[in-house]
C-alpha cells in the first residue's frame, strides 16, 4: 500500500474518495493526479478499504436493549418528575456490569495507554475546543456583544448561570456565546476578541472555593490561562500572547 | 427543539449509540451497558442539548460512556477468555488455506468475521474513526464532533484505520 509520507496529497485523494473536496480543491487534485503514481495508487486502497468494511460489519441495538432503554426511561420519568434533575434520579440505576466482557475492556484499554481522550489534560481539552471553536459557523451560539443577550441565553442550557462580563472597555470586546463540553460535562464558553484574535473563556462550577493564582501554560501553539473565582473554573484560551491572555485574566478578575 | 422529547430525540439513534458501542468495547455485554448508561447520561445533560444534531450529540456521549468504562476497568488485569460460543465471528481467522487461487483467498479476507477481528484489532483511536466513517457514514466535521478531535487528525487517523487495514487483510493473504 502507497506510503502515507509518499505524497501529501493523499489526504486530498482521500477526502474526494469520501465526497468531502469542493470543486476548487478538486479540480487542484485533479491535475496533480495525472502526474502522481502514489496518489494513483491511494486511490485503489481507499476503494478496496470500502469494499472490505461492508454495511453488514453495523451492529444495530438487540431489540431486548432498546425495551431496556424504554423502560428504564419510564421510571426515570415517573420516579423524577416532582424532582429536580440530578444524579440521585437514578439511584436504583444498576451500576453497569462488566462480567463476561471484561477481558475484552482490559484488553481496549490496555491501547488506551496509548492514546485516551480521558487521559487528556483539561489543558489539551480546551485548547482542543478552542480550535474546533474556530471552524467556521462554531464560535457563538449567541452572537452578540450585549452581556445583557448573552447571560440570559445560557438560562436552561446550563445547571449553573456563568457570569458574563463584557470587557470592550479593556480592549477585549465580548463577541458572544456558546456551550461547549470539556472535561466531561457541558460548560459556557464565552468568545472575545483581541485584534484580529479570538479569546475562549470557558467557565463551569469548581469543586473549592480557594482562588490559585492564574496558571499560563501553552499547548500547541496556544495559550492558556486558568483560575477559579467565586467558585467557578475559569480557562482563556487564545493564539494572543501569553502576557496578553494573563492581562485578560487579570481583567476579567478585577472586573464586576 | 426544547418542544421534543427526550425519547423522540434519543430513540432514532439508539443503533448509531450501539453500533458505536459495539465497536469501542468489542464485547456486546459490555457494550449494552455503555449504551444504557449512556442514555442515562443524555437525560441528565439533555437541558442543555441545542437540538443541532441528536446523533453526534449521543455519540459524544456514548464515546465519553465507553471511554470512562475502559478506564474504570484499567487495573484489572485479566486474560481475555475466547469462550468461541459467545460469538462464533470472534474466533481467530483462519489463516491457512488449502486453496492457493489468490481471488479465492481475497474473498475468504473479506469475510465478514475475518473483517471484523481486523478492524477490531486496530488501536482504539483508528477504529472509531473509521467505524464513525464508513458504518455510520459521518462527515470529517461530524467525526471531529463526536471524537473531539482537529478535523485535521481525523483525516489522518481515518487514512492510517484504512491502510492499515487493506495491510493485514493483504498479508493475511499472503501468508495462506
Amino acid at each position: 500500500m502507497s506510503d502515507q509520507h509518499g505524497c501529501d496529497m493523499v489526504l486530498l485523494v482521500q477526502a474526494e474518495f469520501d465526497g468531502e473536496l469542493d470543486a476548487a480543491q478538486a479540480a487542484r487534485l485533479s491535475a496533480h493526479r495525472s502526474e502522481c503514481a502514489v496518489c494513483q495508487a491511494a486511490g485503489t486502497d481507499l476503494a478496496r478499504a470500502r469494499a472490505l468494511v461492508r454495511p453488514e460489519l453495523y451492529q444495530p441495538a438487540p431489540d431486548d436493549l432498546r425495551e431496556r432503554v424504554l423502560a428504564r426511561l419510564r421510571t426515570a420519568g415517573e420516579a423524577s418528575a416532582p424532582q429536580r434533575r440530578g444524579q440521585r434520579r437514578f439511584a436504583g440505576w444498576r451500576p453497569p456490569a462488566f462480567g463476561f466482557g471484561l477481558g475484552a475492556a482490559c484488553a481496549a484499554a490496555v491501547m488506551l495507554l496509548v492514546l485516551s481522550p480521558a487521559e487528556q489534560s483539561l489543558t489539551e481539552q480546551v485548547v482542543a475546543g478552542h480550535v474546533r471553536a474556530l471552524q467556521p459557523g462554531h464560535l457563538e451560539d449567541v452572537p452578540s456583544t450585549d452581556q445583557h443577550t448573552v447571560k440570559p441565553w445560557f438560562d436552561g442550557r446550563l445547571d449553573f448561570a456563568p457570569p458574563v462580563r463584557d470587557l470592550a472597555g479593556a480592549g477585549f470586546p465580548l463577541k458572544g456565546g456558546r456551550l461547549d463540553y470539556i472535561g466531561g460535562r457541558p460548560v459556557a464558553a464565552l468568545v472575545y476578541q483581541r485584534d484580529k484574535h479570538i479569546i475562549d473563556l470557558f467557565i463551569w462550577p469548581a469543586g473549592s472555593t480557594t482562588a490559585p493564582a492564574p496558571i499560563g501554560s501553552e499547548r500547541n501553539g496556544y495559550n492558556v490561562v486558568h483560575w477559579v473565582q467565586d467558585g467557578m473554573n475559569f480557562w482563556a484560551v487564545s493564539d494572543v500572547e501569553q502576557n496578553q491572555l494573563r492581562d485578560f485574566s487579570a481583567v476579567w478578575r478585577h472586573a464586576s | 427543539m426544547q418542544n421534543l422529547s427526550f425519547e423522540a430525540v434519543v430513540l432514532p439513534h439508539l443503533d448509531a449509540a450501539h453500533n458505536l458501542a459495539r465497536w469501542l468495547m468489542r464485547d456486546g455485554e459490555a457494550a449494552e451497558d455503555v449504551v444504557q448508561e449512556a442514555v442515562v447520561r443524555a437525560l441528565t445533560y439533555f437541558p442543555s442539548f441545542r437540538g443541532a444534531n441528536p446523533r453526534g450529540w449521543l455519540l459524544q456521549i456514548v464515546r465519553n460512556t465507553a471511554y470512562n468504562s475502559m478506564k474504570l476497568n484499567r487495573g484489572i488485569h485479566m486474560v481475555p477468555i475466547a469462550t468461541g460460543a459467545e460469538d462464533d465471528e470472534a474466533a481467530l481467522p483462519e489463516l491457512r488455506s488449502t486453496d492457493d487461487d489468490p481471488e479465492t483467498s481475497l474473498i475468504r479476507a473479506r469475510d465478514r468475521g475475518q473483517v471484523r477481528q481486523l478492524i477490531g484489532a486496530l488501536p482504539v483511536e483508528l477504529r472509531e474513526t473509521l467505524v464513525l466513517r464508513e458504518l455510520e457514514e459521518l462527515s470529517y466535521k461530524e467525526i471531529a464532533e463526536v471524537t473531539r478531535t482537529p478535523i485535521g487528525t481525523v483525516m489522518s487517523r481515518l487514512w492510517r484505520a484504512r491502510r492499515l487495514l487493506v495491510q493485514t487483510a493483504t498479508a493475511q493473504r499472503v501468508a495462506s
